[in-house]
């Protein structure tokens, strides 16, 4: 048995282990969230939808940063039919600009809660209508119990989770399948230009089940993410700069 | 009244005694008891008086308002035997059982049921049941051989009464009483004329309210609704599982009726009578109109934990006090071409509505204008389709505080974004910025000063939304932070 068939089986054996735990090979789903390499990351090099995926903000300005990147992430999640819901207990999106990140804001049902406990049943329940395609919470931290009830729910009906923990106090283990952070970084102008540019984050992907984590700087311009690896030289118009 | 003294007092039982009120100086009778009224004390005497009659006389203060309050409560109490009950003057109780009593078994089982209960209560009652409100007033009070008048034999049953069973005034039955008209038989065949000339046309109203010649309406103590559905039990209920079954046998009628009807249910109440006379009621609103029973019953099934059913319950009511149109094509479409996902999403927000409150679900639709608070609006459904378009040419941050908060800054005037913010007490330095965008207050909506909008970004690389809340003058302006960019 030679060294290349070796790597052959254990590659058919590691699809095997993946599609036993649940992930689906291949474009079946076919969702492409335009992330370029970062795509590289997951488990069969696909964005795992039906799962639950986990969102660490420390501050504010995080917030906004995660909240943009996961608005990036619906635009192609949700489709042009699709219905997300977006359940928190003090909501500070704005939808407007949600429009910014290719997702219509009139297909986004927002659930204003004012108790925490409420949140976690409403988003129990939301996550069990395989009908929708995307249920986005925000809360202030999760713990393992409570992750796993999430994890039944979207076992069953393949609706893809994205939990926002905006006030983690300790970071749980949990059964998310990635546990994602995501910082703002310092937009650039072409040399010379005034202004702020492109929203640009640096993608930390601390956890990421049978996939490969680390680090990704992003940015989100003409509609799409971009990778700034191969970035050119930025020549639009700015965003951020009025009309 | 005495008899509900009675009841809390059991030790009265068969004992003279009266129910007292000042009334003009005087200390009147208000209610005496069965024992004292054989003895001739009557209400309306004074308690001097009585006190001649019989000395051992117990006397009771009467407690104002305790008479109304409890003729109500018996009146709520009948609701489980009929929908349409009715206060009667001071004293009595007006039902309506047109097409009730066989849910009893016939006329006569539905009175005596509601008469041994009520007796069972301590209570002294009579009944009667006649085809009008006079013919039934009269019998009631003062009839003797039987307590059902079939129907049209109200005028032979009204014959041996005495007059005052047609409700008179005192005035007109002393006139009769002079003029030897002991029964109603003396005078009912009377010309109409004379009688009109002698005693007024109030005689020949009242007459022809007993007789069903005239109209007479009463007043329900419960406005009735029109899709209400009734199930009485056999036994109290006290099981969860009783009242589901309960609740579903009364959704399915329902369902199968605003089916027959077009019509689909936007609100629900289910109430449950207790034995004790109190009523157990929870309520459901639905986001669209349905008359899918399974659906209707997970969302009572929510809240069927809070029916407290004490020692049981009797009676099932199930309302829909406000429905809508839902015509058949309407439903079709929805589970051929919608898909049955937006079905689904409904039934889901429904039971979200049942568990939180409806008023926690919002959309949002854009609206024309510029103020950023105003730019939105709450769509009035979730169907409702997006008239304008989002705009995008203009930056607008992806979180919004819900109120600008205050900051201090150091800028260059006139026009120049800040160079350095503090907010929360950390400070901030400005490195790249954009602005501004100057907005308006929408004069003809509010008054107020206009903002210069400036997106900043600050040495970490977040990125905010500041404003400067007018120009500069003779004052500083103010400098806020109103959102911020992702």
């Amino acid at each position: 048995m030679g060294p290349a068939n070796k790597g052959e089986i254990i590659e058919k054996l590691q699809k095997q282990i993946l599609s036993m735990q649940g992930f689906r090979e291949t474009a079946a789903q076919g969702v492409s969230t335009g992330l370029g390499p970062l795509e590289m990351a997951f488990p069969n090099h696909i964005f795992p939808t039906g799962a639950i995926h986990e969102f660490l903000s420390p501050a504010a300005e995080g917030a906004a940063a995660t909240t943009g990147f996961m608005a990036g992430l619906l635009g192609s999640l949700v489709g042009q039919t699709g219905t997300c819901l977006w359940i928190g207990t003090r909501r500070t999106v704005f939808p407007p600009a949600l429009k910014i990140f290719g997702i219509d804001p009139d297909q986004v049902i927002f659930i204003d809660l004012i108790r925490e406990k409420d949140v976690l049943w409403t988003i129990e329940e939301a996550l069990k209508c395989d009908a929708l395609s995307v249920v986005v919470g925000e809360l202030s931290g999760i713990t393992f119990a409570e992750s796993r009830r999430l994890q039944l729910a979207v076992e069953q009906s393949k609706v893809t989770g994205l939990m926002h923990c905006f006030n983690p106090l300790k970071i749980n283990h949990t059964t998310a399948v990635a546990r994602w952070k995501i910082t703002s970084l310092a937009s650039t102008m072409e040399e010379g230009m005034p202004g702020v540019g492109y929203p640009r984050w640096s993608v930390e992907l601390l956890k990421i089940r049978n996939g490969k984590p680390g680090i990704w700087e992003l940015e989100w311009s003409s509609d799409q993410f971009r990778n700034l690896d191969k970035l050119n030289p930025v020549v639009e118009i700015p965003f951020g700069r009025t009309a | 009244m005495t008899d509900w003294f009675v009841r809390h007092n059991p030790g009265l039982q068969d004992e003279p005694f009266v129910l007292v009120a000042p009334d003009r100086g005087r200390i009147v009778i208000k209610a005496s008891s069965p024992a004292a009224g054989v003895l001739g004390i009557e209400p309306g005497m004074v308690v001097a008086d009585a006190r001649a009659i019989l000395p051992s006389l117990q006397v009771f203060n009467e407690e104002t308002s305790r008479k109304d309050k409890l003729l109500n409560e018996l009146a709520e109490w009948c609701i489980r035997y009929t929908p349409i009950v009715a206060l009667d003057t001071s004293d009595g109780l007006i039902l309506d059982i047109s097409g009730c009593a066989h849910l009893w078994g016939g006329e006569r089982l539905y009175l005596k049921e509601i008469i041994t209960k009520l007796q069972s209560f301590g209570y002294q009652v009579r009944a009667a049941i006649a085809d009008t409100i006079g013919a039934c007033w009269a019998i009631a009070r003062y009839g003797r051989l039987t307590a059902i008048i079939e129907p049209g034999m109200q005028s032979e049953a009204l014959l041996p009464l005495p007059p005052v069973a047609l409700r008179l005034d005192t005035s007109m039955l002393e006139r009769m009483h002079k003029l030897g008209f002991y029964q109603v038989r003396s005078f009912i065949n009377m010309p109409r004329n004379m009688l009109k000339r002698r005693f007024g046309l109030l005689l020949l109203e009242k007459l022809a309210q007993a007789l069903g010649e005239i109209e007479e309406t009463i007043r329900p103590i419960r406005p009735v609704q029109p899709y209400q559905e009734r199930l009485p039990s056999l036994e109290p209920i006290r099981t969860a599982t009783g009242i589901e079954i309960a609740l579903k046998d009364l959704l399915e009628t329902l369902c199968l009726r605003l089916l027959q009807e077009g019509k689909g249910l936007r609100k629900a109440i289910f109430k449950g009578c207790r034995v004790d006379g109190k009523m157990q009621q929870i309520e459901i609103g639905t986001n669209h109109p349905t008359r899918n029973a399974s659906h209707l019953f997970k969302l009572f099934a929510l809240k069927i934990n809070t029916i407290r059913p004490g020692l049981g319950l009797e009676l099932f009511l199930l309302e829909a006090p406000v429905v809508e149109i839902l015509s058949m094509e309407q439903e079709t479409l929805w589970n051929i071409t919608q898909g049955s996902a937006n079905k689904e999403v409904m039934n889901l927000l429904d039971r979200i509505g049942v568990r939180v409150g409806i008023n926690a679900i919002h959309r949002y639709l854009p609206d024309e204008h510029h103020w950023p608070e105003r730019s939105v609006r709450l769509s009035a459904s979730l169907q409702e389709k997006n008239p304008l378009i989002w705009r995008t040419d203009l930056p607008r941050p992806v979180c919004l505080l819900p109120l600008p908060e205050r900051i201090e800054v150091t800028a260059p005037i006139p026009d120049y974004p800040p160079m350095l913010f503090r907010y929360k007490g950390k400070v901030h330095k400005v490195k790249k910025a954009d602005g501004p965008e100057r907005i308006e207050q929408e004069w003809w909506l509010e008054q107020g000063l206009h903002r210069d909008y400036y997106c900043v970004e600050d040495e970490a690389g977040a990125r905010y939304w500041l404003f400067r809340l007018g120009n500069y003058g003779e004052d500083k302006p103010e400098w806020f932070v109103h959102g911020f960019f992702a």
